[in-house]
């Protein structure tokens, strides 16, 4: 029947539709890998994070353990705050865990790197990270290598 | 000087009752009261009309523009040694960009002059008036089931169009010039976010769905019913709409991605 046929293929056309979605949202997206489990938050204070944006990556030992989530300027220290929210499956990280910002590849883009130090105590929500590493401005470090050219003269 | 004022006031009021009654027609096809409820199989048959005889053109050229993308975006990104980024590249330009709005106008082509000269048609040859003899209202009858199929079936058509187009990226991209197809594939999932990009294309589809069908069944509604008035119809939908989708795309691209 002509009809039947038409309502088939009209069926079948949603169905395509509902499948690009899913494709788009596990093949293209990810979002699968990157959907948010229990996670708790915490903060490293920086002297500089020039570069860094929110929901730039925080890995450590190169694996993935969570994400930025905010950049605050702390105006009695002069220093910058991160917000970090770490997935709860990595609850072990010490309480002298250090940051530092990183650059992926030469010109890809910031991300902070944990790593964990020797204390039994582990972060927990709330915390502060002040051990830290800032990021590399490049303008700097080439002022700083001009100027070491001068004095070796 | 004066005739001048005359003219532009004249121009004015004509296209402001214009958008009155594009507006009034809308509405009483949206929200007018209905006897039989909705009609349904009315409904399936021009989703049918208007989707379903569209994926092939959508299909054809979505693949066509992704492997455009790869191609292109491969001979410049390899310059900087980062062809891996073409993942990247070509889902982010589909999703947020082209797959909309290239989507948009290939259906405002295809299907909304279609609805445009269909619904003339019907006026010309006075089917409407013998709707409305019958005590049915052609804007339930005839206008509302084509308005709800187009708002319905673009969005369908932007996701077979962006899906295919990132598919089509990957067999340029891996299968011809031998990227990776992990770091392919891997950039692509960890630049493209779901809710910024993925979501933000669809809300764009769904008012570009809007604007098109919306023009696409006023000129047809309204023309002047004679066969040159059919023609002059079908060309303003299609000018209409791709217009107004492009500069409508511009305002919400500003909105979504322009804060960032």
């Amino acid at each position: 029947m002509y009809s039947r046929r038409l309502e088939i293929s009209v069926g079948g056309f949603v169905l395509f539709g509902a499948l690009c979605l899913a494709f788009l949202a596990l093949e293209v997206s990810g979002l699968a890998q990157t959907r948010s489990t229990e996670t708790y938050q915490i903060s490293a204070r920086f002297d500089n994070v020039a570069g860094l944006t929110a929901r730039a990556k925080v890995s450590a030992a190169g694996v993935t353990v969570g994400r930025v989530i905010g950049i605050r300027y702390d105006d009695k220290t002069a220093a910058a705050l991160v917000d970090i929210e770490i997935n709860d499956q990595f609850a072990t990280f010490s309480a002298d865990t250090s940051a530092s910002i990183f650059t992926a590849g030469l010109l890809g883009e910031k991300y902070i790197g944990l790593a964990t130090g020797a204390d039994t105590v582990f972060l927990k929500d709330g915390d502060v990270i002040y051990d830290t590493q800032s990021s590399i401005v490049l303008e700097e470090l080439i002022g700083k290598f001009l100027l070491n050219m001068g004095s070796n003269k | 000087m004066l005739g001048y004022l005359q003219r532009i006031g004249l121009a004015a009021l004509s296209q402001l009752s214009n958008l009155g009654r594009a507006g009034l027609i809308l509405a009483q096809a949206v929200f007018g009261r209905s006897r039989a409820g909705i009609h349904w199989h009315l409904l399936i048959h021009q989703v049918y009309a208007v989707g379903v005889l569209s994926l092939s053109i959508i299909i054809v050229s979505g693949l066509f523009i992704g492997m455009v993308l790869g191609l292109q975006g491969y001979t410049i990104l390899v310059n900087y040694g980062s062809e891996q980024a073409l993942g990247q590249m070509v889902a982010l330009s589909l999703t947020r960009e082209l797959g909309p709005v290239v989507t948009a106008l290939l259906f405002a082509g295809r299907a909304g002059s279609a609805l445009t000269a269909e619904i003339g048609l019907m006026k010309v040859t006075e089917q409407l008036a013998s709707l409305e003899m019958m005590g049915i209202d052609p804007l339930r009858r005839v206008v509302a089931p084509r308005f709800w199929a187009g708002v319905i079936s673009l969005p369908i058509l932007s996701l077979i169009f962006v899906s295919v187009g990132c598919l089509g990226g990957a067999l340029v991209g891996v299968s011809w010039l031998g990227i990776d197809s992990g770091s392919f594939w891997a950039n692509m999932q960890a630049s493209v976010s779901f809710y910024d990009d993925v979501v933000n294309g669809m809300i764009k589809s769904v008012i570009f769905a809007l604007v098109v069908t919306w023009i696409a069944v006023y000129q047809g509604f309204d023309l002047v019913p004679t066969s040159e008035g059919i023609a002059r119809a079908t060309t303003r939908t299609v000018v209409y709409a791709s217009l107004a989708i492009l500069g409508l795309d511009f305002f919400l691209t500003a909105v979504m991605f322009g804060g960032i």
